[in-house]
């Protein structure tokens, strides 16, 4: 008994236990979902097909899990994968014989360096004119898809350059998507951050208390806004990957609703959004459980339409078995249950 | 009233063991302890807030058993906690009688509600306008209503949680005069508190509690103050006595000079120097500019004018990191919110400072921040089941001495303490105010010491320095540092 408590406080039970539910059931409803196919060179199956996707939310709700540790929040991730995306696209251009106005690599690191800006802003927002985190990232939330749509002057892109594809599908004689490799050097990145640098202790001091925090020497702005500047070079990232999958600017649809989904997995994960202690493990699971989440049901055959349904009761069930009270009632019931039988 | 045997575990504490407590009807009972000594779990288990683990509480001789404070209200035991805990904005007689409303026709009869708050009050020697909110009254007068609200529920205990940490004398008198009248109307008092002047002022049983553990049940007037106190911490008084003032004035070597510092609304025009490895006292009322003071010079505000030298070199401290980084450090007054980073561990509270000095990429290896907070532990015999405990989790006192040992890792020229024994135990008291004077002696560290207990500034400071209305009026050496010349000093008799 004492043992399973362990167990199940665990900030990681949760989202493992989660993502192990949905891999069981699907083993059982989906055929053929842990079937991986070797074939030219390249590693085919729904499982890479999820890894392929989830990558892109690993990443942003790592950027997430930090802006929360602070005690704040980042809902404008979304529209600035839009702003990526477009960036990227308007500068390699939609040529259609296949070449690029602009050489690969600079391209996306404009378009990063251009949602580090993102960040930059939100983060001075916050950080120094003190405005509430969500409100300060509803302006980007709402300008960002405006931006975006300024930058492809109204206009999909298409880009017809193949390199570009490969960001958000494989290298030439690579097993695994590249976004798979992407998504792991950010999380070795996260994790060298962690154990290397002070930040993660930092970042948790902001978030419990800010006040002490400042008496104690820390530069408590600079630091709220550095995650927000890490939290808009993820969405970046992710916009990059995003873009790249379907070889376009969207800037309406690129990403949208994405930075809920972000919030959702830090939440899965065991982070609390009052900030304080964060587990970005417990972020990565969760963004890998939503994404299976997300795929099952699609091959279930539920329309993009009536998804949010299904996350809404994912996110019910999330915040009930985070409640002290629902968990003081579960106790009560098992003890009392255990006085009846003796 | 009575409680018998009453048990109460946390995880890994015994916080009550076997502890009794009667309470007659007409008697205000003082209940005291040190920190952690269980008084707070006694009365919150009375009350309702905690479920007991073994044990029984008998109400006019028939067993209740409370399990929320509203049940415990209607068994007739009320409480007044330390806090006010009414609603500000709402007025006088809307905070008596919330939740419970008279009506008429359906509809709340503010006639009646005035009315009645308006005559409540007047049996507790209270006339003022009951339709003003309540914030436009002092703290005082709000404990006061707080206390017709708990007694005009039919309470027959009224249990009082540090009623007077919050009063000054005079409204502490007038809060007495309200206890004694509601006791010989023969209600039962409970009166937890820190000061013992009042335990002997106003009441006539103590039970001191130890470790969660009852040491007994004594008449007051037949226990001498000193055996109470002997009683509470469980050892001799010697110790406290022996301890002597603090001889040592430091070396000639100035190490900070303030030269007419100002700052709106904390200090005008102030001069100071502190000498290496002296012990100076900021003595003055509460809002006297002591703490504002402080602040200014460990940047955690900016003066407007004036200057700060340090060996001889003009400073300007923009940030608490600056002043850091000229080995000053401030511990604060306020624990809580501007001390511990509650959620953290003991281990990362004592080396965040360090680490914050240090910077946040230059980081301290774990193997070396266990060295840290293990040797530090050791030195200040904090209390802790391991490094690796929340911090909040620690009684004040424990919790006090991990701050000053956050202040001590980034080994500081000058330490500001402002009331660093404010709400802990007597003996945790002696061992940092002897700390204090080691440090000087042994380390040659400067030290501001700021309390509201003369005694303990007389004790350790070899200079202090008196404010007033957010001016320094006196600075007093050697002989003239003595309670009364201090205390004339602050009065403005100088």
């Amino acid at each position: 008994m004492e043992k399973l408590k362990k167990i199940t406080s665990n900030h990681l039970f949760l989202p493992l236990f989660a993502l192990c539910l949905l891999l069981v059931f699907n083993a059982f409803a989906t055929p053929g979902f842990f079937t991986i196919e070797f074939q030219n060179g390249q590693l085919f199956g729904r499982i890479i097909d999820i890894l392929n996707r989830a990558s892109i939310l690993v990443i942003l709700s790592m950027g997430m899990t930090f802006v929360i540790a602070t005690g704040g929040i980042d809902i404008s991730q979304g529209s600035v994968i839009a702003i990526s995306g477009a960036v990227c696209c308007y500068l390699i251009g939609g040529n259609g014989d296949g070449t690029a106005n602009m050489p690969l690599p600079v391209a996306c690191l404009v378009a990063v360096l251009v949602c580090a800006v993102c960040g930059v802003w939100n983060g001075f927002l916050v950080s120094k004119l003190k405005i509430q985190p969500m409100v300060a990232t509803l302006i980007l939330m709402t300008a960002g898809r405006g931006i975006a749509m300024l930058i492809t002057e109204g206009q999909n892109i298409t880009v017809y350059y193949k390199p570009f594809t490969y960001i958000g599908g494989s290298l030439p004689g690579s097993p695994l998507p590249t976004t798979i490799y992407i998504a792991a050097i950010m999380v070795l990145f996260v994790v060298f951050i962690q154990k290397k640098t002070s930040v993660g202790l930092f970042v948790q001091a902001v978030g419990i208390n800010s006040n002490a925090a400042r008496r104690t020497g820390l530069k408590v702005s600079a630091i709220i806004f550095m995650v927000y500047v890490f939290s808009g070079v993820c969405a970046g990232i992710a916009g990059l990957m995003e873009s790249s999958m379907i070889a376009a600017a969207d800037p309406n649809n690129a990403g949208l609703n994405m930075e809920m989904d972000a919030i959702l997995s830090v939440a899965l994960g065991g982070t609390l959004l009052s900030g304080g202690k964060f587990y970005v493990g417990g972020s990565i699971i969760g963004a890998i459980t939503i994404q299976t989440m997300t795929t099952t049901l699609y091959a279930l055959g539920v329309s993009s339409e009536q998804l949010p349904v299904y996350k809404a009761l994912v996110v019910i069930l999330i915040c009930l078995l985070q409640s002290e009270k629902f968990k003081n009632i579960l106790e009560k019931r098992a003890v009392e249950k255990a006085v009846k039988q003796g | 009233m009575t409680m018998r045997g009453i048990c109460k575990y946390f995880p890994g504490v015994r916080a009550l063991e076997k502890v009794d407590f009667t309470l007659r009807a007409g008697e205000v009972h003082a209940l005291v302890g040190e920190n952690g000594a269980g008084k707070s779990t006694l009365i919150k288990v009375l009350t309702g807030v905690y479920g007991k683990d073994a044990g029984e509480i008998t109400m006019e001789g028939k067993a209740i058993s409370p399990s929320s404070p509203l049940e415990a209200m209607k068994c007739g035991i009320s409480t007044v906690y330390q806090e006010v805990n009414l609603c500000p904005n709402l007025t006088v007689a809307e905070n008596i009688f919330i939740g419970r409303e008279p009506k008429k026709a359906g509809r709340i009869d503010w006639k009646t509600i005035n009315r009645r708050a308006a005559e409540l009050l007047a049996t507790l020697n209270l006339n003022i306008d009951v339709t003003k909110t309540l914030d436009s009254y002092s703290v005082a007068v709000q404990q006061m209503i707080a206390i017709a609200r708990a007694v005009d529920v039919d309470a027959k205990v009224l249990i009082l949680d540090e009623p007077t940490s919050s009063l000054d004398e005079e409204e502490t008198q007038r809060l007495f005069d309200v206890v004694r009248k509601l006791k010989a109307q023969g209600l039962g008092i409970v009166f937890v508190s820190h000061f013992l002047d009042q335990i002997y002022e106003l009441c006539d049983q103590v039970t001191v509690l130890r470790n969660g553990e009852l040491i007994g049940e004594y008449e007051v007037a037949a226990l001498p103050r000193v055996e109470l106190i002997s009683k509470m911490i469980g050892k001799e008084l010697g110790d406290i006595q022996s301890m002597g003032k603090n001889e040592n004035f430091g070396t000639d070597e100035i190490l900070i000079e303030a030269d007419g510092i100002s700052a709106f609304g904390r200090i005008q025009d102030f001069d100071l120097q502190i000498h290496k490895g002296e012990v100076v006292g900021f003595a003055g009322l509460l809002g006297s500019g002591r703490t504002e003071t402080a602040e200014l010079l460990s940047g955690v505000a900016k003066p407007e004018k004036g200057t700060l030298r340090m060996s001889g070199k003009d400073v300007h401290f923009a940030s608490p990191l600056d002043a850091m980084q000229h080995k000053i450090g401030f511990c604060p007054e306020d624990r809580k919110i501007q001390g511990i980073i509650g959620d953290l561990t003991v281990r990362e509270n004592i080396i965040i400072g360090l680490q914050a000095k240090k910077g946040m990429w230059n980081h301290i290896s774990m193997k070396e921040q266990e060295k840290i907070a293990d040797q530090y532990i050791k030195l200040l015999q904090i209390k802790v089941s391991s490094p690796e405990q929340l911090i909040r989790n620690l009684s004040g006192g424990n919790q006090q001495k991990a701050i000053i040992a956050r202040w001590l890792v980034t080994q500081p020229d000058l330490l500001i303490l402002d009331e660093p024994t404010r709400g802990i135990d007597i003996g945790t008291k002696t061992e940092i105010q002897k700390m204090v004077i080691q440090l000087a002696r042994e380390q040659h560290m400067s030290i501001i010491f700021i309390s509201s207990e003369i005694d303990e500034m007389t004790r350790t400071c070899t200079r202090l320095v008196v404010l007033r209305d957010r001016r320094k009026v006196a600075e007093l050496t050697g002989a003239d540092i003595n309670s009364d010349k201090v205390m004339s000093a602050i009065a403005g008799g100088v």
